[in-house]
């Protein structure tokens, strides 16, 4: 009984398990290449045609409010107009991709990690060309590669001024220059209050140069603890210094100014962009901070008519540091 | 002499009538009750280390500095030595307007001041704020931080609080008199503070107007957050084996 | 009609086997893989906006004084830069939208790749033979870097004034050759010459675009000839059988729609969120400064960096051999880019592993690379944390300098905690599917065992 049970187990088996042969082409049709595409889904078709209409009339929108310039929020509405057009666009594809087209996952090769074959006959054809036999021709058209790079490369140098550096060192400023304010009007040393900060310019000079720029403050002479490098720097417990901050090169534009001195922080003037803090009364020694100088400090003088006028040049170069800025002082 | 009470009548019917009259005398019994501990009697003001008492004196602050501090709740200060910082008011009006008026009887000081932002031109004022103010504040009145001290953002000063913080220079800001700030400079400030409270925002959401830390979070928790959930709509998750 | 379209294309080129080729090209099917065609498809709409935006802007310093229709910047002084751009924006129509959209689309592009370049690292993509694609990679984000910080100072607003300043400080503080090297750029110090915007717009919208775009070239094509990786995600997956989705019709339409979203967002923030307004900003003056100036999200790192660094120049007597900016401004991001250029290499020292790779490894398959990808990240990461501290502040009565001195502790100890953190949480989570996979053989033999009694 079993081996009947079996043998027609078998037969069932191979009637139904037998793979079902493709049909054969009628003359003139192709196999297919693509995987037949899902049932139709019209829900799906008609939601994608939405989204594209409402494209369309997004893109419409768009061109109707440029030309309606004088409607408000505008620029709100073209980017709304034009963003809502892409997106529904987005909107649009993206329901074609997952359910109006097939998504096949197939197979195939990565390529040959390597062809050592061509490889090897890469390496004769370049032996055999005889070329690399020739050791001084070879050295000898390095040499001429080499150095025509080398002199393509020269007319960099016609970019600045990079090897003569004395203009890292020059400041508007020199012994008489008259200090004056953003509008050009000279400065009064009675005009400086304590407890505030001036910003001043040379008299003349080019207002964005990085060595015009300086804030002056007042001091009551038993706040200045001058070091002896700026003795007599103040003109009567006014003193300046450079603005632009040696850490970085930003305009030092706060002004810490004490209303009660036993209570508050002391005078400082301080930089925004890394809060390097530099003390007025010690000649703009660094009290907090990355900034690794002190502030360079000009050295005021009072005229005859009252106007506050530069003893010098300051006392170290203005701005950032770099490799020469301890070698020597500024010039004029 | 009828001139002279005709002239009397005017100014107090031209004194605007809006605010009560401070009497001094209550103002006295409330200084001696919230700020005779650290500025003093008379307001001599005191610097004992020893007690840890500290306050600036009082005579000549006039009715402007009174009145500035108490309206911003500046003070009473909780801690001798640390910043005053807009906060809880205190006081009712009458009792501001008695305190003030006590205050401004220690000594001759300035008045409260009156800008007119109106007359004053928006331009200046950028130009004034820029470079006076914008080094602290930041450009648009943000409020920043400088080494120990915090300036605040101006977004609920009144136009008579930033007048009068010009000309105080509250505990580290420095003090612009009339003649490095003239009214007109003042209202041309004030006028550009009030401005600043709601910019020009023509290009969209203003996102706190300082600059590219919100918008690198915009960048990051709007704009990349939604681009990676496309991704991860149009493409597969990892399947679990 | 598409018949003839593709008769003519392959009588006159020859490319049909070629094309027919790409129409069945498979793309291994991940969302991640997705990420970086956000940022190519940002790229495309950074030059398509940029391009409109070349023909309204002047490179030039010259200082005018502004007479134009924006009331608070009347009567002011300031370079026919600055005032192009404030131009474009409150006078040109659709202006101020393209000039945010560009802004927006660098911002989105930058953090495209750096998601992309996460993908890529944390799954070892890099690895034989992909090292160039991987190197190409890394060159672009630093091309973009500079790109944008070239491309928002061109505006010479406050803001991004400041930042030049920075950044020619950072130049002079290079060791020996700082100070020419910035005399060269500027064409003498700052503020530098005439000559200098001109510089800057040449270099953002030619040199730079046509270096990305090159590159961007090589890059995708080397990932076309070697096709791109794939995880294994089930029996059909190998080192030599890619499995994956065709160009046409399945990929087609997703990398349309993927870059169809990309232009929405980019355009819907243009319209709809401020950014850069520089005229609030105001024009650039080197004696002018704000409280709470900040270069773009890429660069925060470097403001961190700059901040926490403690005050010291190193001298030898009178030479100042490296100016305090170097740390922060030059050296860490030089320091990042060499163990990204290296990474590779390096990871071939450590495991000893030179084999070719085309699968891809989830992070937690490679704990090493991951913990040490990671401490490098959250070093980043804090750095640019501690750019912020002065909001905090502000916003939280945080004390800045309590905070300055915990970044620079977390400095060193940060990604420590980080690589031991990330070390361990791929272990735990491997000895997590291992246990689980031993639970689901017992239970199958379990299963059989009472099956068969």
């Amino acid at each position: 009984m079993s081996s009947v049970r079996a043998f027609l187990l078998a037969a069932l088996a191979l009637l139904l398990g037998r793979r079902r042969r493709p049909r054969p082409l009628r003359p003139g049709e192709r196999e297919r290449l693509v995987v037949p595409p899902p049932p139709d889904n019209a829900r799906a078709e008609l939601l994608a045609i939405g989204l594209l209409l409402a494209s369309a009339a997004c893109g419409i929108a768009f061109v109707v409010v440029y030309v309606l310039d004088r409607l408000p929020a505008h620029t709100q509405l073209l980017g709304l107009s034009l963003g809502l057009a892409f997106t529904f666009l987005a909107a649009a594809l993206t329901v074609t991709a997952k359910r109006l087209v097939v998504t096949e996952e197939l197979e195939d090769d990565y390529p040959e990690n390597e062809h050592p074959d061509e490889q090897e006959r890469i390496v004769q054809v370049v032996h055999e060309s005889g070329l690399t036999r020739r050791r001084l021709f070879v050295v000898a058209l390095g040499a001429a590669t080499g150095s025509i790079g080398v002199a393509l490369l020269a007319p960099v140098a016609s970019l600045g001024p990079a090897i003569h550096m004395a203009r890292f060192y020059l400041t508007p400023w020199r012994r008489g220059t008259r200090l004056v304010d953003e509008q050009g009007r000279p400065l009064r040393a009675d005009q400086i209050e304590e407890k505030t900060f001036y910003t001043a310019f040379p008299e003349g000079a080019d207002k964005e140069s990085l060595g015009s720029p300086i804030v002056v403050v007042r001091l009551r002479p038993d706040q200045l603890d001058l070091p002896s490098d700026n003795a007599g720097f103040d003109a009567s417990g006014i003193v300046a210094f450079s603005k632009i901050c040696t850490h970085a090169g930003c305009a030092i534009a706060l002004y810490r100014a004490p209303l009660f001195e036993p209570t508050d922080p002391r005078p400082a003037l301080v930089c925004p962009c890394h809060y390097s803090t530099f003390d007025p009364a010690t000649g703009g020694s660094v009290i907090f901070g990355p900034a690794g100088r002190k502030l360079p400090m000009l050295p005021l003088q009072v005229d005859a008519r009252g106007f506050l006028r530069a003893q010098g040049n300051f006392d170290s170069p203005v701005g950032p540091s770099w490799w020469g800025v301890r070698l020597k002082g500024p010039t004029s | 002499m009828r001139r002279l009470a005709a002239i009397g009548v005017l100014a107090l019917v031209l004194v605007p009538a809006a605010r009560p009259a401070g009497d001094v005398t209550r103002g006295e019994h409330l200084y001696g009750r919230y700020c005779l501990a650290c500025h003093g009697a008379n307001g001599e003001g005191r610097n004992e280390t020893a007690q840890k008492r500290f306050g600036p004196p009082l005579r000549g602050v006039g009715a402007l500095s009174a009145d500035f501090y108490l309206r911003t709740g500046y003070m009473p200060l909780r801690q001798a030595g640390e910043q005053p910082r807009r906060s809880r008011v205190l006081f009712d009006e009458q009792q501001i307007e008695d305190l003030v008026a006590y205050v401004a009887s220690l000594g001759p000081g300035p008045p409260i001041p009156k800008p007119r932002p109106e007359r004053g031109s928006l331009s200046d004022g950028q130009r004034l704020f820029t470079s006076h103010c914008a080094g602290c504040h930041q450009v648009v009145a943000q409020g920043g931080y400088l080494t120990a001290a915090i300036a605040p953002p101006l977004e609920d000063a009144t136009a008579t609080q930033v007048a009068q913080a010009i000309r105080i220079g509250p505990y580290v800001m420095p003090r612009f008199t009339t003649r490095d700030l003239s009214p007109q400079q003042v209202d041309s400030i004030v006028r550009y503070v009030e401005w600043a409270k709601s910019p020009d925002d023509r290009g969209g959401w203003g996102i706190g107007h300082i600059g590219p830390v919100p918008e690198g979070l915009v960048t990051w928790f709007l704009g990349a957050t939604v681009l990676v959930a496309a991704c991860v709509v149009l493409g597969r998750r990892l399947r679990r084996e | 009609m598409i018949r003839g379209l593709v008769r003519f294309i392959d009588q006159r080129t020859g490319t049909a086997p070629l094309l027919r080729k790409s129409l069945r090209y498979l793309f291994p099917d991940h969302w991640s893989f997705l990420l970086g065609e956000v940022a190519l498809y940002a790229f495309i709409v950074l030059v398509g906006t940029g391009i409109y935006l070349t023909f309204f802007y002047e490179d030039s310093t010259a200082r005018v004084v502004y007479h134009g229709p924006y009331v608070p910047l009347q009567g002011q002084e300031m370079t026919q830069a600055y005032r192009s751009v404030l131009d474009l924006s409150t006078t040109v129509k659709a202006g101020l939208l393209i000039r945010q959209t560009h802004h927006w689309a660098a911002n989105v592009f930058i953090a495209a790749i750096v998601l992309h370049l996460m993908r890529v690292f944390f799954t070892g993509a890099y690895r034989k033979p992909r090292e160039l694609t991987y190197w190409i990679g890394v060159t672009m984000l630093t091309a973009a870097l500079l790109e944008g910080y070239l491309g928002y100072s061109l505006a010479d607003d406050l803001l991004s004034g400041m930042g030049l300043a920075i950044g020619y400080a950072v130049a002079m503080s290079i060791p020996f050759v700082g100070a020419n090297l910035a005399a060269l750029i500027w064409d003498g110090p700052f503020p530098g010459s005439h000559a200098f915007f001109p510089r800057m717009y040449i270099v953002h919208v030619l040199v730079i675009p046509v270096l990305i775009g090159t590159l961007l070239a090589v890059h995708l094509a080397l990932v076309a000839l070697k096709h791109h990786t794939q995880f294994r995600q089930g029996p059909r997956e190998s080192e030599r059988k890619l499995v994956g989705v065709p160009t046409v019709p399945g990929q087609a339409p997703r990398s349309l729609g993927l870059f169809a979203i990309v232009a929405g967002v980019l355009f819907l923030l243009g319209g709809l969120v401020q950014i850069n307004p520089i005229w609030l900003w105001g024009p650039y003056h080197t004696y002018d400064a704000t409280n709470g100036a900040q270069p773009d999200w890429y660069l925060g790192w470097l403001i961190g960096a700059l901040r926490i660094t403690p005050s010291f120049d190193v001298t030898i007597g009178g030479y100042t051999l490296v100016p305090n900016p170097f740390w922060g401004g030059a050296l860490l991001p030089l320091v990042f880019f060499a163990f990204l250029y290296l990474w590779p290499w390096l990871e071939r020292r450590l495991t000893g592993d030179d084999a070719y790779h085309n699968l891809l490894e989830r992070p937690r398959d490679a704990p090493l690379r991951t913990a040490i990808g990671y401490a490098v990240m959250s070093l980043v990461f804090l750095v640019f944390l501690a750019g912020s501290a002065d909001r905090v502040d502000v916003m939280f009565g945080l004390s800045y300098s309590a905070q300055i001195w915990l970044y620079r502790v977390l400095f060193f100890a940060g990604p420590v905690i980080a690589a031991l953190l990330a070390y361990r949480t791929c272990v735990e989570l491997q000895r997590g599917e291992q246990l689980h996979r031993r639970r689901k053989l017992a239970e199958r033999a379990a299963r059989t065992a009472r099956g068969r009694a």
